[in-house]
């Protein structure tokens, strides 16, 4: 290692190398999230649909999954990662790429969401659920037609927080090898000691946790109707 | 014709059971608009959820035009239940949904086309005026509205009975006015029958035909409304009858019909006395200056409210017209509020 270079040589950046870390970090949170959203709907749906029931098997369900969910959102993630190695080599076949990064990006973030969706439908007015059933829809339809819509707004600004948490994940697991701005941060910017790599890393990982701030708070007002 | 047959119904909770419902036979006819009336806790809205199947008896039957509900399959339920409106007190519609959209809901829930469904809904807004509402989201809609929007989605799958569970008590008073006369509108225009609950004995009077008066789980006393309201038995009864202030209890249109039809002769006429005017010799006055005209005393009442005593008095004036309409000017000019029943006020 030479000594430290300055923050602002930008003639030492590497562009090319810097737009395809950056590529791979959004293409690394939007698979992810978009598997994340989807599982997480369905562990947050069972974990509502099969809480407070006086069936025993039902009440073993829910203590499973709530038991899973619990363990996993407990793992730190680089920790996950690690613990994951065998499970990732098997699933992708590489340790290395932003691919790899999947599996730990997913089952991390999975569970967090599954509980905020549980949250989010517990919030729904009883009322209406209770309406529903009495105009004989049926459970599917429920889950189709009210918990679904009525939710809306808190599903998305839980995806929101989700995904933010999400791209401070896909950094760490870029430093892991997963590749991303992680990645160029911790190979350039800390092993070769190119401090401006670091700061641009930096940078444009904020404006993309912003972009998806905004998009998501955006999202949230425009469907929210309960307000006017 | 709805029924139930000794019908209990006991609650398991974690300190004991409760028994909500204990024994309760009565018969609800087609058409008819029924009130249950009670106390917080006295069982109303466990017995009318046994109606559509959200509660199912301990022991007894429920019986909706010969189906035991209790005894449905689940899809069998779900169906009897399209044909089963129900409105709320918190109204219950779905926030994201507009008014159109809400009245969809249970036709989407029936599995009914497109269409049909928007044609259906075309026609409920307009029977329950919410023209130029359509697209609003219930979040726009005063209280008043969002009930009209819940009683339209009730009736969207054409309903063979309609339950109100406290629809109108979230509602002030002359919201609740509205909302009750658009329930007896669609009671006399599409002949449903209405079974509602309520702990506000005015909401019965106005609408109700029958009444049953439910406490501790029991129904303690029932009949037609006018003659639970004249000789109440239980002292609960009397309490719900007595407590009600004003308006006064002849302020009904079941009232009014009533009378015509027992007095079909001369003129009926209501005085209102407020405060110590209920001292003013009237009536002797009206027999003194018009000696010709026979006065009957149809039934009188005083209320004690909140301010001062307010008094009632229906006469029946038989007489010439002349006569009849010379006792009216004299009556006015005594500032006694006086008004002449007729049908359809
Ligand atoms: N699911 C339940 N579990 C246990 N107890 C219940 C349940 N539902 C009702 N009860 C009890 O049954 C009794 C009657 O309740 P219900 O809700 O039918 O009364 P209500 O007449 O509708 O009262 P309110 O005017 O307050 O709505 C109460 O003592 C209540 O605590
Ligand atoms: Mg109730």
């Amino acid at each position: 290692m030479g000594g430290s270079t300055g923050y602002f040589e930008f003639n030492t950046v590497d562009w090319n190398q810097m737009w395809s870390a950056t590529w791979e970090t959004i293409w690394m949170t939007i698979v992810s999230i978009v598997a994340v959203a989807i599982l997480g709907y369905f562990i947050g749906l069972l974990l509502f649909e099969t809480s407070g029931s006086t069936n025993l098997v039902v009440r073993i369900i829910n203590w499973i999954v709530a038991l899973f969910v619990n363990v996993f959102r407990s793992i730190p993630f680089i920790i996950l990662i690690v613990l994951l190695l065998p499970f990732t080599k098997n699933v992708v076949g590489t340790i290395i790429g932003p691919v790899a990064a999947l599996p730990s990006l997913i089952i991390s973030a999975a569970p967090f969401y599954g509980r905020m969706v549980e949250l989010a439908f517990h919030e729904i007015d009883r009322g209406v659920l209770e309406a529903s059933n009495a105009m004989g829809a049926s459970q599917w339809q429920i889950i189709t037609k009210v918990l679904l819509p009525e939710s809306l707004p808190a599903l998305i600004s839980g995806i929101t927080v989700t995904t933010i948490s999400l791209i401070g994940y896909t950094a760490m697991a870029g430093a892991i090898g997963a590749g991303g701005l992680g990645n160029l941060a911790y190979q350039e910017g800390f092993e070769s000691s190119n401090n401006t790599v670091t700061l641009v890393a930096t940078v444009i990982i904020v404006i993309i946790v912003f972009a998806f701030q905004f998009l998501g708070d955006f999202a949230t007002r425009k469907v929210d109707k309960r307000v006017l | 014709m709805i029924e139930f047959k000794d019908v209990s119904k006991t609650f398991a909770t974690e300190k004991g059971n409760v028994t909500a419902i204990k024994d309760v036979n009565m018969k609800i006819e087609d058409g008819e608009i029924f009130g249950i009336v009670g106390y917080s806790g006295a069982g109303k809205t466990t017995l009318i959820r046994m109606l559509n199947g959200l509660e199912t008896p301990t022991t007894g039957v429920v019986e909706v035009n010969g189906t035991k509900i209790s005894e449905l399959d689940r899809n069998a339920l779900r169906k009897k239940r399209h044909k089963i409106g129900m409105i709320f007190q918190h109204f219950n519609l779905l926030w994201s949904r507009t008014v159109r959209k809400n009245i969809e809901f249970p036709l989407e829930i029936a599995k009914i086309s497109k269409a049909d469904r928007q044609k259906k809904a075309e026609e409920l807004i307009k029977l329950v005026g919410l023209e130029g509402k359509e697209d609003a989201y219930p979040s726009e809609l005063s209280g008043g509205q969002k009930q009209r929007v819940g009683v339209a989605r009730a009736l969207a799958n054409d309903p063979e009975i309609l339950l109100s569970d406290e629809a109108t008590s979230a509602l002030d008073p002359q919201t609740t006015d509205e909302v009750l006369d658009l329930l007896m509108d669609i009671n006399k225009r599409l002949g449903i029958t209405i079974v509602l609950i309520t702990h506000e004995m005015h909401v019965i009077r106005k609408i109700c035909e029958h009444v049953a008066v439910l406490d501790g789980g029991k129904i303690i006393e029932s009949g037609q409304v006018l003659d639970v309201f004249k000789h109440p038995q239980q002292p609960i009864t009397k309490r719900f009858v007595y407590s009600e202030a004003a308006p006064s209890p002849e302020d009904t249109n079941v009232v009014v019909e009533q009378l015509l039809k027992e007095y079909p002769n001369g003129k009926i006429i209501q005085l209102t006395f407020h405060g110590n005017q209920a001292n003013l010799p009237i009536v002797s006055e009206i027999i003194h200056k018009f000696p010709k005209i026979r006065i009957s005393i149809i039934e009188g009442n005083i209320h004690q409210t909140h301010e001062g005593a307010i008094g009632s008095l229906f006469l029946q004036l038989i007489g010439d017209e002349g006569d009849i309409n010379g006792a009216l000017d004299y009556l006015k000019t005594m500032r006694v509020e006086t008004e002449v029943i007729e049908h359809g006020r």
